[in-house]
């Protein structure tokens, strides 16, 4: 007996579509390992999971609270992705997309309600946007590798947003604490239930289906999944690939940055220290999760802000970090990937000699 | 004055030195590994930990090798047996690496070991200028120095280098000469990833002797970017990481002399002169001959062989 791995002919849709399922499946037995080394009940930290995020209003509501900037961020990255760009910076954009809406909140003076969110709105769009688009420009124009500046300009974007709050942004009534003034009411969003639901939820949905309608029923989306899939085709073609580069990236940078105008209008109020507790990063799994499909990161964006309401609750009970969370997002990641072989490959057991 | 400065610049560059090594062993055997991020803090855990449970400094070291070895068998596991993408499995495990520390190295968090102290080597540490910051140093710099001559040595004087770079630059023609792509791979990211280890156990064995929660800082990445500045050449990642270092201990040496000029800006530097690098390194590598393996981040499949 012998084993050999062999291709499938064909890779059924059954496989698929539960691939993934089964890779969060194991991920999470495997996670079980972790907790129990770390003296928890994987039993009872999931149930507690699953009660904290889903099993009260104010739990659900709270699982919105935190799905709206993954839907947002998560756009954004799968953006990139359908045209193999890989935009690792999404956290960097949403702090500068929530430095841009903070700088119209505190210095702009509008008094108009939705003057301000409009002007704040645009104000994190381009911010978000030109901060992908430096790499964008920089991939575009001499193929500088935009994993590694995304990523760095994470580093950068959390730094600036900290020299402001710790200087010349601080709140002079704030008691030294590093944060902005408190927005005016005109700068905020609608709340809803009494809980901190917010009118960002609605955009961020609204987001994914103009984001969809963009991808599958105009010129622009045609251009960008002929080049995610075959950039040489996408030239001889006569399309602009540099110009199409520096968009896309822009474009997800900008959708990014939507979530940090989402953060500080509809939750926070003022701009802080952690505005974002890793959401850029979480964004790159459920934008691989999603397969491309902006329903898809609507769906995985609600199981990740679960994944993170029941982190956050586990930290209050067993003082466990808050970045466990990010062990168990590689170890989905993980089985994600070595699931994708399984649906290309099979192994087989065959008989006797050598098969090739 | 200028003693200080490059014997800070030597001290905050080794860390990024093993790092970028490690990667450039990954790199050349094809494989891109951007997990070094989470090795290097899979490695400062597991040399912190096994210092302080052993009280053995050389213990710790071994300890953040075969831990970061581990670690980065997932990365080989994935990317050359499983033909995953690359670049989402080294992402996964700078993740995991993150979470996985946080987890565990709570317990160590505010415990204190006594770290790697100078030893001066007779003769050489009383050259002029350099003397001090090159050999009146810890074991672990000198080690440093020793690997970059041996990956050197490795690489274009023996047969197994011959093979990680042929594995890296053609795999095909690598696998019809008789080498075995997945064995040369796999080795080459796993006992990359150990090097990488050991630059997190510089940072929690020699830097500071503790245990800090996401303590590596963006380091892993800024090695990523100096691989491609240094050329995949480990001369040229010395010269890379004592720049980054030089620019680290400028940085630090600014702040003690109390400058009015925001910390936060500061500690900004690092990060944006990577990416000026990254951005003239890159443009020179495409207007002359690239040094970049042919076959850097090619999943390879007997059967796609043409």
């Amino acid at each position: 007996m012998k084993l050999v791995i062999e291709r499938r002919e064909i890779s059924s849709a059954l496989l698929r579509f539960s691939a993934p399922i089964a890779s969060i499946g194991v991920a999470l037995f495997v996670a079980g390992f972790l907790l129990l080394a770390s003296g928890v009940s994987p039993l009872e930290a999931y149930k507690e999971i699953i009660i904290e995020s889903l099993g009260s209003i104010y739990g659900l509501s709270e699982t919105l609270v935190k799905t709206t900037p993954l839907i947002f961020a998560g756009l954004g990255v799968s953006l990139a992705f359908r045209m193999q760009i890989w935009n690792i910076g999404a956290e960097g954009q949403i702090y500068v997309g929530a430095m841009g809406a903070s700088w119209v909140a505190l210095f702009s003076g509008i008094q108009t309600h939705w003057i301000m969110l409009t002007a704040m709105f645009f104000a994190a769009f381009l911010c978000g946007g030109t901060w992908a688009g430096v790499a964008g420009f920089l991939r575009a124009r001499w193929k500088v590798n935009e994993v590694i500046v995304t990523l760095l300009m994470n580093y950068i974007a959390i730094l600036w947003v900290d020299y402001l709050i710790y200087g010349p942004w601080k709140d002079p009534k704030g008691f030294n604490f590093p944060l902005t003034a408190q927005f005016s009411d005109t700068a905020r969003l609608a709340e809803y239930f009494n809980t901190r639901m917010h009118s960002g939820f609605f955009l961020a949905l609204f987001c994914a289906l103009v984001l969809y309608l963009f991808i599958e029923r105009t010129v622009w989306g045609y251009e960008i999944k002929v080049i995610g899939s075959n950039q040489r085709a996408a030239k001889y073609a006569g399309m602009n690939t540099g110009m199409a580069i520096f968009f896309v990236l822009f474009l997800s940078g900008a959708i990014a940055g939507i979530a940090g105008f989402s953060e500080v209008a509809g939750l926070q109020h003022r701009l802080q220290h952690g505005i974002s507790p890793g959401y850029g990063y979480t964004a790159i799994i459920i934008a691989w999760l999603a397969k491309r499909s902006a329903i898809g990161v609507v769906i995985v964006s609600f199981l990740m802000g679960v994944l993170l309401v029941g982190g956050d609750s586990l930290q209050l009970l067993w003082q466990l970090p808050v970045a466990f969370v990010y062990a168990f997002q590689g170890l989905i990641l993980f089985f994600l990937l070595a699931s994708d072989f399984f649906i290309i490959y099979r192994l087989k057991f065959v008989k006797g000699g050598a098969h090739v | 004055m200028f003693e200080i400065l490059l014997d800070a610049t030597v001290r905050a560059g080794t860390p990024i030195l093993f790092a970028t090594l490690g990667a450039i062993i990954n790199e050349r055997a094809g494989i891109i590994n951007l997990g070094i991020e989470g090795l290097m803090l899979i490695g400062a855990l597991a040399g912190f930990s096994g210092t302080y449970l052993s009280g053995s400094l050389f213990v710790g070291v071994i300890a953040a090798f075969c831990a970061t070895f581990i670690a980065g068998s997932i990365h080989a596991l994935i990317t050359v047996q499983l033909r995953g993408n690359q670049i989402v499995s080294g992402l996964a495990l700078t993740m995991f690496g993150v979470g996985v520390t946080a987890l565990f190295g709570k317990s160590m968090v505010g415990l204190t070991i006594v770290g790697f102290k100078r030893v001066a080597i007779p003769g050489l540490s009383q050259l002029p200028f350099i003397g001090k910051a090159f050999f009146n140093q810890d074991l672990l710099i000198y080690f440093s120095f020793f690997l970059v001559f041996m990956i050197w040595f490795f690489l274009y004087r023996t047969r197994w280098g011959l093979g990680v770079r042929s594995v890296g630059e053609n795999p095909a023609a690598a696998d019809t000469c008789g080498f075995s792509v997945s064995k040369y791979r796999f080795l080459a990211v796993t006992v990359g990833s150990g090097f990488v280890g050991i630059g997190g156990a510089y940072l929690s064995l020699a830097s500071t002797p503790m245990w800090i929660e996401n303590m590596s800082a963006g380091r892993g990445w800024i090695a990523v970017a100096l691989v491609i500045f240094a050329g995949w050449s480990s001369p040229r990642a010395m010269l890379g990481a004592y720049l980054f270092g030089g620019i680290t201990a400028m940085q630090l040496r600014f702040q003690a002399m109390g400058t009015t000029i925001s910390a936060h800006i500061l500690q900004m530097l690092p990060y944006f002169f990577t990416i000026l690098v990254l951005v003239i390194s890159t443009h020179r590598l495409q207007k002359g001959a690239s040094q970049q393996p042919e076959g850097l981040g090619l999943p390879y499949d007997r059967e796609d062989r043409k």
